[in-house]
């Protein structure tokens, strides 16, 4: 059956077997993943996020229960870029045989350039993911991607060190989307993915205080999925780049949904984290649910709902 | 390495009014020294419950959990035949083949369980074990008779002095002049730390932290230690006292 329904994809002149991508944060550098199964059968994977430095991250606890997802205020833990690209890139590598999205971030404009000129280097990176959802600390401490014109600011400096496709991956905590990813596009970006965590905030009732030490943090899972679909399908609509779309996923169902919103490829977050599974079973169910809404090659349903 | 397994529940009762204990049959290849733990998928609930593994054997897992939420409330409503999905064989697990002679085991309350198969080992390779189990009062001891069952002593401290020695697992200790020339410690954040504060011996310490994955791939559960940042779910939980940070 297999043979017959085709999955591949195509993201600025990158060709994925699919358009399953685990999101960047809930599958580190592959390794864990691939203890459950081989990860080569992903269409790719957006790395842990990176920053200029090492990072621990927020204190403990930084895990929260929902309804339907969790609350995370991790802070972007990770070894720092030169560590990154010196041991986990070349780890990946042994594992994962085809090109890799770079997820990156920074508290400065100057941090996303280095990081991104240091990624551009690396032959598996095929396309920057850039994280806006980082407070600006020369800014008091806004987010970039709260306004279009810091979103905008931080594309054109990213995309001034590399000639890799720049995807720009936009926080659902503004006002109006689409502005935002329009500021992005005009700036030059070559893609958007979206939708980054919602802040939430959990209270431990019987201490009377938040469940995480940070007290808010990002809210991710199936309850966000709708949310998500909303805002790729705004801004595929309104922009004329690619959609990465992220928020929620859980099934084949969800990717086809989320393709027809207008997403090219699809990340799995907070799925990979209950179900170390999640993206393989995702995978393998596609062409059944192809062939169940009579769809022969997922590219042709991008976009398809007006 | 680490899987995930359905498994079936073959009984599951209370130790106390809030204590249970679960048996799981099933894949238990995965597991591969005591202190490791389970991560526990629960109808409702997003995140995996994870939970000390008590013992185990060919084909059985078992389980000893507090009610403390929503999870593990949902798991005492849970009958033999039912089954959960499980991930088994997470954690780093204690080192039953540290050099001593005379190893102390120390839990508290909930801490207790991942300790008795712990003991197990340890007397396999002919250590000479000694326990001490701290629990709040009388009512709320568990397993102090299955640890005397393995033939080592057994001294039981609870806060109110309903049961053994009055007050903490240190006061036991000293009360009873326990000789011992390396420690192995489950419990509560201010027992470990007053254990350490207690001795200069070294010792392995099993700690606790909100979860998101338990298999090391989310980054939720680090750590500070002296040397690095740890995952608790994959470089732990099981840390040397050397490398803790207070």
């Amino acid at each position: 059956m297999d043979k017959k329904y085709d999955l591949s994809v195509e993201l600025c002149g990158v060709k994925l077997d699919n358009p399953i991508i685990p999101a960047s944060g809930t599958f580190g550098f592959g390794r864990e993943h691939n203890e459950f199964y081989d990860i080569d059968i992903l269409g790719s994977i957006s790395i842990k996020g990176t920053t200029r430095e090492a990072r621990f991250g927020n204190p403990t606890p930084r895990i929260a229960e929902c309804r339907s997802g969790l609350i995370n205020s991790v802070g972007l833990q990770n070894p720092g870029v030169d560590a990154v690209i010196a041991k986990e890139l070349p780890a990946l590598r042994e594992i994962f045989h085809k090109p890799i999205v770079a997820n990156i971030s920074g508290f400065s404009i100057d941090e996303y350039q280095e990081c991104c000129a240091k990624m551009d280097k690396q032959e598996q990176v095929a396309i920057i993911e850039v994280n806006v959802s980082c407070p600006n600390v020369h800014n008091g401490g806004m987010s970039f991607g709260t306004q279009p014109e810091m979103a905008a600011e931080v594309t054109r400096a990213v995309k001034a060190v590399t000639t890799k496709p720049v995807f720009i991956k936009l926080s659902p905590n503004v006002t109006d989307i689409v502005a935002i990813a329009k500021a992005c596009e005009e700036a030059g970006a070559d893609g958007i993915c979206l939708i980054n965590t919602l802040l939430g905030m959990r209270i431990d009732t019987k201490r009377r205080r938040p469940v995480i030490a940070n007290k808010m943090g990002g809210f991710s899972g199936p309850a966000i999925f709708p949310v998500a679909v909303r805002m790729v399908y705004q801004v595929s609509h309104a922009c004329s780049i690619p959609v990465m779309g992220c928020g929620g996923v859980e099934s084949a169902s969800d990717v086809i949904e989320m393709m027809m919103a207008g997403a090219t490829a699809v990340q799995v977050g907070a799925a990979n984290l209950k179900d170390p599974y999640a993206c393989k079973r995702i995978i393998e169910a596609l062409p059944a649910e192809m062939e169940r809404l009579g769809i022969e090659r997922l590219s042709d349903i991008i976009g398809i709902v007006e | 390495m680490y899987k995930k397994g359905i498994y079936t529940i073959k009984s599951n009762h209370p130790l106390t009014a809030d204590v249970w204990r679960m048996v799981l049959e099933g894949d238990t290849q995965w597991i591969t020294r005591p202190g490791q733990f389970v991560n526990i998928e629960l109808e409702g609930l997003y995140l995996r419950r994870p939970i000390s593994i008590n013992d185990w054997d060919e084909n059985t897992i078992t389980i000893i959990y507090k009610v403390v939420g929503r999870g593990t409330e949902q798991m005492t409503s849970m009958q033999a035949g039912d089954h959960l999905d499980v991930l088994t064989g997470l954690g780093n697990g204690f080192d039953a083949d540290v050099e001593c002679q005379k190893p102390l085991l120390v839990g508290g309350g909930v801490g207790v369980p991942p300790l008795y198969r712990l003991a197990k080992e340890l007397i396999a390779r002919g250590r000479k074990v000694s326990v001490v189990l701290g629990f709040n009062t009388e009512k709320e001891v568990f397993y102090a008779e299955e640890f005397r069952a393995l033939g080592i002593d057994v001294y039981v401290s609870t806060a109110d002095g309903s049961q053994g020695t009055k007050g903490f697992v240190t006061d036991a200790i000293r009360e009873n002049a326990i000789d011992f020339d390396f420690f192995y410690s489950c419990g509560p954040l201010p027992m470990l730390k007053a254990l350490c504060g207690c001795t200069e011996v070294s010792g392995e310490l099993s700690f606790e932290e909100r979860m998101g994955c338990g298999f090391g791939a989310c980054m939720g559960c680090s750590c500070k230690t002296l040397t690095g940042n740890k995952r608790i779910c994959k470089e732990g939980p099981v840390m040397k006292r050397e490398e803790i940070i207070w």
